[in-house]
């Protein structure tokens, strides 16, 4: 290579006060390449990319290593002179879109501010910028399209308004970090193809951040695994894929491949019992006649976009929204709509597990409180007999019992989201409502706890109503699929047939817009 | 280090108001209503802080009038407290017309001035002890129910108290067990700003002569009988008005130490 790379980092340490965030990681980036970097949550992918400008969060400082952009050492530079770099040569697309923006300011003006900054330029002329821009992002009225606040706009578009403005002055490196993360996939298809556009037509490089390894896969030239700091792996993203040499790509890459649907073996006679099921939050119609049935030993997968009325019809099916018309039965008994109603056996028999572990255990509560109340709550059970059941529930959810005395803070998300688990166990439930319950989870995380909840169908028979917006996890964990869109039922069946051939052309929409490892996948796909 | 010293400050000075107050009886050299001094005897052979116009013992006096001001500002902070903190978090939970009938009864309450509610009530129920700690923590409650109101709002939209109304625990496990826990922090840092106000309240009652009743006074109320004498150079009106002030910054310190301490999530 002649000509310097755009980015060079070589042997970055990165600190914070109490850990080592980036230990001993080398990367080169040249001018056109996308560089991904994949990784479990905490695993320094944000920091290294943030580190390629210098940029830390409090608290955090290199100590060792050196930075080059564009043939310029950063490290030492000026405050003025690093902050004059950051303007003209790098931009950094953020995850949430919706956090980046300030909802005060239009899109259009907050788009343009750096080069009105630097260069006094008038509202026509920003106006025209931003319309150029919106117009190769195919935004929908370009002209217009920056007079809207942040709030008015869906996002996807917002998504892309953020990628307008990281255009905005050029950059010779676009740092994208997780920008799909927060979409539904069939928006998120639409805005991987034009990032791949976006960084082909303007040939600068880009480093891609993602948890996702298929989205990787289709958008970067070379891979970066990392991991606790470290450098895992690195290689073309072919070869990554196809032949990964480490044990922990290896499991990355096995977690996103097909393994084949679950075996069906649920009973016949239905636990649970959805028959044309409506529910409204005033004027808006949240679930519009549902009906669908699961047996014991049944893992049923809700999916759908957000705001298809997955978690409202949860919602109902737990009695935390009313139903405005059709009917839930219980083991033939149908459910009063409100939990309030419901006798205190209906209250054991469902459980609820939410999404986000971290709001649903009180922090104020060691994890003996929190699993041992519905021990007593619905059981009465107290002193040993409490004690053992408390152990038993701990092995089953596979963490040790001394844990029993520490509170939530000082458990990882992963175990949080167990301890949950626990909890509706411990009421001995016939039917468990799962709402994304893994969402918010690394992948190999995610997996683990499938695993868990696999074990469980089989060991105490639960039907699992399971919410989720991955159709890969879907496909590999459910028997029967039920897809939604608008509130409506698109289609219910067995998972192979949902999956295999779908029936309705919103299903098969949804089914093919779910990223592959497979190469050419993205650009094989038609523009929706 | 410096808000260090502010704590151990704080917590000498607080612990050593609290047990003079505490064994008043034991430590006052004479009874504090008896004339044993001539008039305005300066300090001396003659007492410590010498006597005032009626030739009491002021130390005397002042450790009982300490007395009386924190037994009221912990009895009325305490039940205002406890009124304020619980009304709320019901409200929290139940929303509703519940939450309406109480709030809008609080907002009637704040806006009318308190001392001179305090002043139309007492005219009305008389003075004793029990009617001023009542009165005093009827009207307090409403700052305890205003900073209460909106964290018990965010506390009961948590998952876990779904979890627990999933459950079909009663509203005593929610308001106790799963919701008052999470608001210890602010609520510390409130009943410390309620115990100054409570003693600055007590003593401007006092002060205006419908808190403690003569013979007996409390702080506020030994400013009042003394007040004449700063006129003639004296400073014995000061000792009374020193403790309120005391009183004040040491709890504050106090407080603010308590609240940084429990914003710390509890670790295993």
């Amino acid at each position: 290579m002649t000509t310097p790379p755009i980015l060079r980092i070589e042997n970055l340490r990165v600190e914070s006060r109490k850990s080592v965030l980036l230990d001993d990681v080398s990367i080169t980036l040249a001018k056109g390449e996308v560089l991904g970097i994949i990784g479990e949550s905490g695993a320094g992918k944000s920091t290294l990319a943030l580190s390629s400008m210098l940029l830390m969060r409090p608290g955090c400082r290199v100590t060792a290593g050196s930075v080059e952009l564009c043939g310029q050492p950063l490290i030492g530079l000026p405050q003025a002179a690093l902050e004059q770099i950051r303007r003209t040569r790098v931009a950094y697309v953020a995850q949430s879109a919706a956090a980046a923006f300030n909802p005060f300011y239009r899109l259009e003006t907050q788009i343009t501010e750096l080069p009105a900054l630097s260069s006094r330029l008038g509202r026509t002329e920003r106006h025209r910028m931003a319309a150029a821009l919106f117009e190769e992002l195919q935004l929908p009225d370009p002209e217009t399209f920056g007079k809207r606040y942040p709030h008015q706009v869906s996002g996807g578009q917002l998504q892309r308004a953020m990628i307008a403005m990281a255009l905005i002055n050029k950059p010779e490196l676009i740092i994208f970090d997780e920008p799909t993360t927060a979409l539904d996939v069939t928006t998120q298809i639409e805005v991987l193809q034009l990032i791949r556009k976006i960084v082909r037509e303007h040939d600068c490089a880009a480093l891609y951040v993602s948890h996702d390894l298929a989205v990787v896969a289709q958008m970067a030239d070379r891979v970066l695994v990392m991991r606790h700091g470290k450098m895992v792996e690195e290689g073309p993203t072919r070869q990554l894929v196809d032949s990964p040499q480490t044990e922990y790509a290896r499991q990355l890459v096995s977690n996103r491949g097909h393994h084949g649907y679950a075996e069906h073996r649920g009973e016949d006679t239905p636990i649970l019992d959805i028959r044309n099921v409506t529910a409204a939050y005033g004027a808006v119609t949240a679930v519009d006649n549902v009906s669908m049935a699961m047996a014991p030993g049944e893992v049923l997968a809700l999916v759908g976009e957000s705001g298809s009325g997955k978690t409202s019809l949860a919602r109902c099916v737990a009695g935390l929204q009313t139903v405005r018309s059709g009917t839930i039965t219980l083991q033939g008994a149908p459910l009063p709509p409100l939990v309030e109603q419901r006798s205190f056996e209906q209250r054991r028999l469902v459980q609820y597990i939410h999404q986000l572990p971290d709001l649903a255990l009180n922090p104020r509560q060691t994890l003996r409180e929190i699993i041992g109340r519905p021990l007593s709550f619905f059981h009465k059970l107290s002193g040993a007999r409490r004690e053992q059941r408390l152990a038993e529930l701990m092995e089953a959810i596979e963490l040790p019992v001394s844990y029993l005395d520490r509170y939530p803070s000082a458990l990882s998300g992963g175990q949080k989201q167990r301890i949950c688990i626990a909890r509706s166990l411990a009421a001995e439930p016939k039917v468990l409502i799962c709402d994304e319950i893994t969402s918010a989870l690394d992948p190999l995380v995610e997996e683990s706890i499938v695993l868990l909840l696999s074990r469980l169908i089989r060991d105490e028979n639960l039907a699992i109503l399971f919410i989720t917006h991955n159709l890969g996890l879907a496909a590999r964990f459910s028997h029967n699929v039920a897809v939604m869109q608008h509130g409506k039922l698109a289609e219910f069946g067995p998972t192979a047939e949902v999956f295999e051939t779908p029936q309705s052309a919103y299903a098969r929409t949804l089914m093919e817009a779910v990223p592959q490892l497979d190469e050419g996948w993205l650009d094989s796909r038609r523009r929706a | 280090m410096l808000s260090r010293i502010a704590v151990i400050g704080s917590l000498c000075l607080l612990s050593a108001m609290v047990l003079a107050a505490l064994l008043a009886p034991v430590l006052a050299p004479v009874p504090p209503n008896e004339m044993v001094y001539p008039a305005y005897a300066a300090p001396g052979p003659g007492g410590v802080l010498g006597a005032d116009g009626l030739g009491r013992d002021m130390l005397s006096r002042v450790l009982h009038g300490m007395r009386y001001t924190l037994i009221i500002t912990f009895a009325a902070t305490t039940l205002a407290g406890a009124i304020g903190v619980s009304l709320a978090i019901a409200s929290g939970l139940l929303k509703g017309w519940f939450d309406i009938l109480v709030g809008r009864a609080f907002d009637i309450l704040m806006s009318i001035p308190h001392i001179i509610l305090a002043l139309i009530v007492l005219a009305i129920l008389g003075v004793s002890m029990t009617t001023l700690v009542f009165t005093m923590a009827v009207l307090q409650s409403s700052t305890y129910y205003r900073v209460t109101r909106p964290i018990a709002g965010d506390l009961s939209a948590m998952d876990y108290v779904e979890v627990a109304r999933l459950r079909g625990e009663r509203l005593g496990w929610n308001l106790f067990r799963e919701i008052f826990p999470n608001m210890v922090p602010s609520l510390l840092a409130q009943y410390g700003l309620g115990l100054s106000s409570a003693t600055l309240f007590i003593s401007s009652l006092s002060f205006l002569g419908i808190g403690i009743q003569p013979p007996a006074a409390d702080l506020g109320g030994l400013v009042r009988e003394n007040a004449l004498a700063l006129s003639a150079g004296r400073f014995t009106p000061l000792v009374p008005a020193a403790c309120i002030a005391l009183f004040c910054l040491s709890v504050n310190g106090i407080a603010d130490w308590l609240v940084s301490h429990f914003s710390e999530r509890p670790e295993s």
